[in-house]
């Protein structure tokens, strides 16, 4: 029982981190980044590049690929979400352009890297089995979770305590408010972008790593699983995200458990549905419609 | 006359293709006019195309009955769908028609009846250029139709101004739910059709990477009109093919290369060309008037 | 009694926008409904169209109970309106915008257009003339293919009547439509205000501008808080100590 717990914190954890990404642009600017499947993808291949082939430890290796995967975000805000800010149909535009922002990036990324799946290389990170309450967990799990966790919580200090996330949240609740009480939107939105990159990066190195397996396509289905778990917890919703993540995760592992692992991504739908269905605004989430 | 033959007998499938990705862009056409983003028509067409290849390949039956299952059996899915899922807004809905699509894929692969992720072969190749060219015809007939009349109008409003509209007695519900159930006909059919010209049937072909292609035909040729996303299935359809020379010089692999171009261009088009390339002779006349007015202002 | 707004009650949150508010419109009647700035008017507009229920009251129309129906039951049922903030459709014409207006009194044609029948193509004639001949009646016929998007405000608030209009509705409710215009402009509008009371149609009119108000109407209701405070005559209200009192109030 336990083991099947574990199990479901740790890919919890990495849904969680990936989809608090999403649900930090979405609070700020009311647009699903779909390109944050694309951003997580390519972080992992730059840790990989790092790793492999500069002989670089995953530690120094890792912060490095997040502050590429950060980067990379404030470009998408600048280039594929900031030309749309005025536009009344901005939400289903900014969807559209995040899609298009997507597949450049997986092309570059397919065009470096090609189409096959790549793995760490031997000894990149301790593979250690320990026993925690009865049950075998590697000390690569532990890590991966102790990591995600500790972003998380960073990221949660650094809006509540911090002028930048104290001014996140002004510009999330609304921007014109915050714009008349004298916070420079423009640049908090940049910052919302490097952060949920920077974590979506976080979680696809994470990703790389616990699956060692990094390809092209690795973004495609945890894409739709963040999907998932966003709107089980609330689409602007911090909190939610990582809630919801790490139940998704839990589910997901009984389901395999009890029904077979055919029905593993059926189960993650099948919420999504219901949520919808039943409280679209989900667990945490904004229901009212934001103001300009 | 006979160079002209030659030629359509050598690039047949391409404009094959062309006809299928047109009704495919259509039928998202159907939902995008009245202000709905649905991603649910990759699954729509694979519901179409099982039931059509089931029908010719199990029971024998004739291909006008299998071409009428490939449309009906989506629209009848449609509707139970789309009334609690119509309610959703925006991106809300969005997400709804890509679960729906991720469900049905997934139900195809775990279904042993149909050999799950293997899908059918051997499908009878029963489609002929023209039952597509036809089937695109009739729908752009139809939706050519429909503008300028009252229900044409509705749509607009609802598209514009959704509350708006219902205010003026508009049932909104009822046009959208219409058009989701016109758009889930238009897809089976061309699954259908697809899956009796590629004489095949596979669960990954209907994902949520070909509802995505689905609508950026759609929305790079240009959403506001019925010809729009024919002329982006038509130019997103042959791009491949004229890039596989470009790539070689270029030293590219030309699946990246295509990948590419087709998000630089969906990218170019929502930022600058919001209403599609069919709007492009449009903009560039303005932008001809703005800059010989600027001129002759001194 | 055409219209009848009884002890209406309608909360956002903790704020009360409405409480206990009534208004009676009678057919042919133009019926003013003023009061200063939140007092409730716009919201009571809302709930009688149909965008959201009351929490307390009723609404009765014609003597049937409409509160709580969806809004284009409500417009089906003679009710429509403009708005404060200009809801035109951008992308269309104005001519457009108006036919839209016209869909409940417009025979559905879309199987007819699929067979080129000539009684689609005389259906379709039809409005478009009666919506030219709206625009004609606000002054706005030469603007008739103009995409409302490029109109001046007085403009566009002229054409949101001209498409309220449309469906030759029992009841009309206007909210502030001469916001924005010049002298002149307010004066047609008063002149079609008139022109569709002698008809017989009934007008709910929400307005800043006094001056028109009293030129307008025949009965007022005043609001402040989400209550009434006065309705009568104009003179009754016009004189009326707490009706000064408020605008007087906010005049500060």
């Amino acid at each position: 029982m336990w083991q099947q717990a574990i199990n479901g914190v740790f890919l919890g954890a990495i849904y969680a981190l990936f989809a608090v990404g999403y649900a930090l642009v979405f609070g700020v600017l009311d647009i699903l980044n779909l390109a944050h499947q694309a951003v997580f993808t390519v972080s992992a291949f730059v840790a990989l590049a790092f790793v492999a082939g500069g002989s670089m430890p995953l530690a120094i290796a890792m912060p490095v690929a997040l502050l590429a995967a950060g980067l990379i975000g404030i470009g998408l805000e600048r280039v594929a979400f900031r030309p749309l800010r005025g536009r009344s149909d901005s939400n289903i535009s900014g969807l559209i352009s995040s899609l298009a922002a997507a597949t450049i990036l997986e092309a570059v990324a397919l065009q470096i890297w090609g189409p096959d799946v790549r793995r760490f290389p031997q000894g990149t990170f301790p593979d250690k089995p320990l026993s925690v309450l009865g049950a075998t967990v590697s000390a690569l799990q532990l890590t991966i979770i102790a990591v995600s966790v500790a972003l998380m919580a960073a990221l949660t200090a650094l809006l509540r305590a911090t002028r930048l996330g104290r001014q996140i949240r002004a510009v999330a609740e609304s921007p014109r408010a915050a714009r008349i009480l004298g916070v420079d939107v423009d640049r908090v939105i940049a910052w919302s972008f490097f952060l949920s990159s920077a974590l979506g990066g976080a979680a696809g190195v994470l990703f790389g790593v616990a699956f060692n397996s990094v390809s092209p396509d690795m973004g495609r289905s945890v894409e739709l699983k963040g999907l998932a778990v966003i709107i089980l917890g609330g689409m602007g919703s911090i909190a939610g995200a990582v809630i919801a993540g790490f139940a998704l995760g839990l589910l997901e592992v009984l389901t395999v458990v009890q029904l077979g692992s055919s029905w593993r991504d059926a189960v993650s739908f099948g919420v999504l549905f219901l949520v919808l269905l039943v409280r679209p605004s989900g667990l945490l989430g904004k229901a009212a419609i934001r103001e300009a | 006359m006979s160079d002209l033959a030659s030629f359509f007998l050598t690039y047949q499938s391409l404009f094959s293709f062309i006809g299928l990705n047109s009704l495919l862009a259509l039928s998202v056409y159907c939902t995008l006019c009245c202000g709905q983003l649905s991603l649910a028509n990759a699954g729509f067409m694979a519901i179409g195309a099982y039931a059509g290849a089931l029908l010719t390949q199990n029971a024998h039956a004739p291909y006008a009955l299998a071409l009428l299952a490939g449309a009906l059996v989506p629209a009848l899915v449609a509707v139970p769908l789309g009334l609690p899922v119509l309610r959703l807004r925006g991106v809300y809905l969005a997400i709804a028609t890509v679960g729906f699509g991720e469900v049905v894929r997934l139900g195809f692969v775990n279904w042993s009846y149909t050999n799950g992720a293997l899908g059918l072969v051997a499908i009878p190749q029963k489609t002929q250029p023209w039952m597509i060219w036809l089937a695109l015809a009739v729908v752009m007939f139809a939706l050519a139709r429909l503008r300028g009349s009252r229900a044409g109008y509705a749509l607009e409003a609802i598209r514009e101004d959704e509350p708006a509209a219902r205010s003026m007695g508009i049932p909104s519900t009822r046009y959208k739910l219409s058009m989701f159930v016109a758009g889930a006909a238009i897809a089976g059919l061309s699954g259908a059709l697809e899956a009796h010209l590629t004489y095949m049937v596979a669960p990954n072909g209907y994902g949520f990477s070909r509802a995505v292609d689905m609508l950026v035909y759609a929305v790079v040729g240009g959403d506001a009109v019925f010809y729009g996303p024919v002329a982006g299935a038509a130019f997103l359809t042959v791009l491949p093919e004229a890039l596989r020379g470009a790539a070689r010089t270029l030293g590219l692999s030309p699946g990246p290369l295509r990948m590419f171009v087709n998000g630089a261009i969906l990218l170019g088009v929502i930022l600058f060309l919001p209403n599609g390339i069919v709007s492009l002779p449009r903009t560039l006349r303005a932008l001809r008037l703005r800059k010989a007015s600027r001129a002759a202002l001194g | 009694m055409l219209l009848s707004v009884e002890e209406l009650e309608r909360s956002f949150g903790g704020v009360r926008a409405l409480d206990g508010a009534a208004v009676q419109v009678a057919r042919g009647e133009v019926h003013g409904l003023i009061g200063p700035n939140g007092a409730g008017k716009t919201t009571l507009l809302n709930v009688v169209s149909g965008l959201f229920p009351p929490t307390r009251g009723r609404i009765l129309l014609g003597g049937d109970r409409i509160d709580g129906l969806p809004p284009h039951r409500i417009a089906s049922l003679g009710i429509t309106r403009t708005y404060q903030n200009i809801r035109l459709f951008p992308g269309l014409t104005a001519l457009e915008n108006v036919m839209v207006g016209a869909h409940l009194v417009r025979p559905g044609d879309t199987l007819r257009r699929m067979f080129f029948l000539p009684s689609a193509r005389a259906d379709e004639a039809r409005a478009r003339d009666a919506a030219l001949q709206l625009l004609s009646r606000v002054g706005l016929r030469e603007r008739a293919h103009d995409r409302v998007s490029g109109l001046s405000y007085g403009d566009q608030r002229r054409v949101e009547i001209a498409r309220a209009l449309a469906s030759s509705p029992r009841l009309v409710l206007l909210d502030e439509p001469t916001a924005g215009m010049n002298a002149a402009e307010v004066q047609a509008v008063a002149a079609v205000i008139r022109q569709v009371a002698t008809q017989g149609q009934s007008v709910l009119l929400v307005e800043h501008n006094v001056q028109l108000v009293m030129q307008v109407c025949d009965r007022i209701t005043v609001l402040n808080f989400g209550k009434v405070i006065a309705h009568g005559e104009p003179a009754y209200v016009a004189g009326h100590p707490e009706v000064i009192a408020a605008y007087l109030g906010t005049a500060a």
